[in-house]
């Protein structure tokens, strides 16, 4: 049974990697879970300073999902290259250095310093953090920022360049349209969706920035039609990513044109739910009596010629 | 604490048994060898109350007592994930992830340890009053509640009880009973071990400042993951080397001079 897939000769074991924010730097749970059994790993996002990140409550649980607004806390990149690296490099699966950063400039930083060093394998770019101020959406739900920053990153490293899309936009297609004519290599569909929660005892907001991103098994059937959407639009890879808790999750993702999968909120669960996830879905190809995991991709066959959401785009 | 001393293991164990102690205040007893060997006072448990997406997330339980290869959890029902959790039976098998987090340190130079419990805060002093008792520390505990029947003192020693309503003992809240046990008791070197809502840690923690005694306080958060992963649960730190500790990892228990609580 053939798992591996490959994006710019990188090749990556199976087809389910853990989504940047759920797994830290990958190194927090080598004491609990096989890491080496993922595809990949997709870290912390980093910037080029440390981030505080903002203050509680940053996590609301909703109805089959989650709101949180951690705002980027992380170690920033000198720190994340000095004390996680080190171990990352023994691992037997890819590395993907997840950027974030509050103006092009230090996209470009943050992506030059990595890319000087061995055992970062690829790059996940975050135009779409809904918990900051600055860059985040103003980035991602702006199509020529979007632009503009993977073509500067795309001049700085021969490495795999994914850049991840929000879903807080009219036509999430447009946006992976103009991240594959700027150079990137893939795309991850999608980061989470604007939410809100109300404690209504305190007429308070839940979340200390009234807002958060609303991820798990609640925004799933979303995520699909994003990841259909933009499979319609794009010839490059797909990261499926959203509400994935199982192996036939990932393969609805696979079926409707992700490439691969991102596991996220499930692993704050389940630590070695990624791990699960992979080895359920090399079972059902198995099961299908397919020789490639990969043959799962598109797969899913209709009648209809011209959905509703085409004829909407 | 190092990575290398974690013993975390994510399982299924068994209820031994289940029990109302008061109105709507509950025991479940789960039998582990892993977490009863590993457990030490103030850690805890993420447990999975259901088994679908509602509740989605895992719930932190901190461990109340350890009896042989038996630990016990004490809760009050406050939502979905609670109400699961009281209605399983004996036998069913419970998804645990643990334990988690920095233990109560018990070190130091004193001979009587002031445990002040709020609430159903006060579920880890059972544990922690064990492990004191070994370490032949003298024990007061305060233990305050809104009211006589939300008061649970198994497996405590030395009990000042306050109630907030005057049902049962000191009319007030529990920081007011420990002040006046102050005011008239000062003979022995102390340190206080306090859990509770932050409200009630936070007057603590001053009480703790103005005497001059030690003060380990064991902090709850908002977390989805329990180990370090999601970022969920900060506590704002007073040191300025960061501006935030993790209470799930760097927790729950605190120095009181580490943190600030609002």
């Amino acid at each position: 049974m053939k798992e591996s897939f490959s994006i710019r000769g990188v090749e990556f074991k199976n087809r389910v990697l853990v989504a940047s924010g759920t797994f830290g730097y990958g190194d927090e749970l080598r004491d609990v879970v096989d890491v080496n059994a993922l595809g990949g790993i997709c870290t912390k996002s980093l910037s080029w300073k440390p981030r505080d990140g903002n203050p509680p409550r940053r996590i609301v649980e909703t109805p089959s999902g989650m709101l949180n607004s951690i705002g980027l806390a992380n170690i920033g990149v000198h720190t994340f290259i000095q004390q996680k690296l080190p171990y990352l490099r023994t691992l037997d699966t890819v590395i993907i250095a997840n950027i974030a950063a509050s103006s092009v400039q230090e996209y470009c930083d943050v992506l030059a310093l990595l890319d000087g060093e061995e055992g970062v394998d690829g790059y996940e770019i975050n135009v779409s953090c809904p918990n900051v101020k600055e860059g985040g959406l103003n980035f991602g739900t702006n199509r020529e920022m979007t632009c503009e920053i993977t073509a500067k990153l795309r001049a700085l490293t021969k490495k795999p360049l994914i850049v991840k899309l929000t879903p807080n936009v009219t036509h999430i297609s447009e946006f992976a349209r103009a991240a594959e004519g700027a150079g990137a290599d893939a795309v991850s569909v999608m980061n989470t969706l604007i939410g809100l929660a109300v404690d209504i005892h305190a007429r308070k907001p839940k979340l200390s920035t009234i807002t958060g991103g609303l991820s798990g098994p609640a925004i799933k059937p979303i995520a699909l039609a994003k990841v259909y959407e933009v499979a319609q639009a794009v010839k490059i890879p797909i990261l499926g990513i959203g509400g994935i808790m199982t192996a036939d999750d990932a393969v609805e993702f696979l079926m409707v044109g992700a490439t691969a999968v991102q596991v996220g909120t499930a692993s704050f669960i389940d630590p070695a739910a990624g791990m699960k996830v992979a080895l359920g879905l090399k079972a059902f190809a198995e099961k299908q009596g397919l020789a490639d995991v990969g043959e799962l991709v598109g797969a899913m066959e209709s009648n209809v010629k011209v959905s509703i959401l085409q004829s909407w785009l | 604490m190092s990575e290398s001393v974690r013993h975390i293991e994510q399982a299924l164990i068994p209820v031994v048994d289940r029990s109302e102690i008061a109105e709507g205040i509950f025991v479940v007893r789960l039998r582990s060898q892993h977490l009863t060997k590993y457990a030490s006072p103030g850690q805890f448990i993420n447990v999975r109350c259901g088994d679908g997406c509602l509740p989605l997330l895992r719930r932190p339980f901190s461990i109340s007592r350890v009896e042989g290869d038996v630990l016990e959890l004490v809760f009050n029902v406050v939502g979905q994930g609670t109400r699961m959790l009281a209605s399983r039976k004996r036998g069913d098998l419970v998804d645990v992830l643990g334990p988690l987090g920095i233990p109560f340190n018990i070190s130091g130079n004193y001979e009587a340890a002031l445990l002040v419990g709020g609430g159903l805060g006060a579920a880890p002093l059972p544990f922690l009053t064990d492990r004191l008792l070994r370490e032949k520390k003298r024990i007061h505990t305060f233990l305050g509640a809104r009211s006589a029947n939300q008061l649970t003192g198994r497996f405590l020693v030395g009990l000042h009880i306050s109630t907030d309503d005057g049902s049962k003992g000191f009319h007030g809240t529990v920081v007011d009973a420990l002040k006046k046990y102050l005011s008239e008791n000062k003979p022995e070197k102390m340190k206080i071990f306090g859990c509770g809502p932050t409200r009630m840690l936070k007057a603590l923690a001053e009480v703790a400042d103005s005497e001059g005694i030690g003060c380990e306080l064991s902090l709850e958060g908002d977390m989805a993951c329990g180990m370090g992963i999601c970022q969920g649960c900060p506590v704002e730190r007073t040191d300025g080397k960061k501006k935030y500790s993790l209470v799930c990892v760097e927790g729950p228990t605190f120095n009181s001079h580490e943190i600030v609580l609002r």
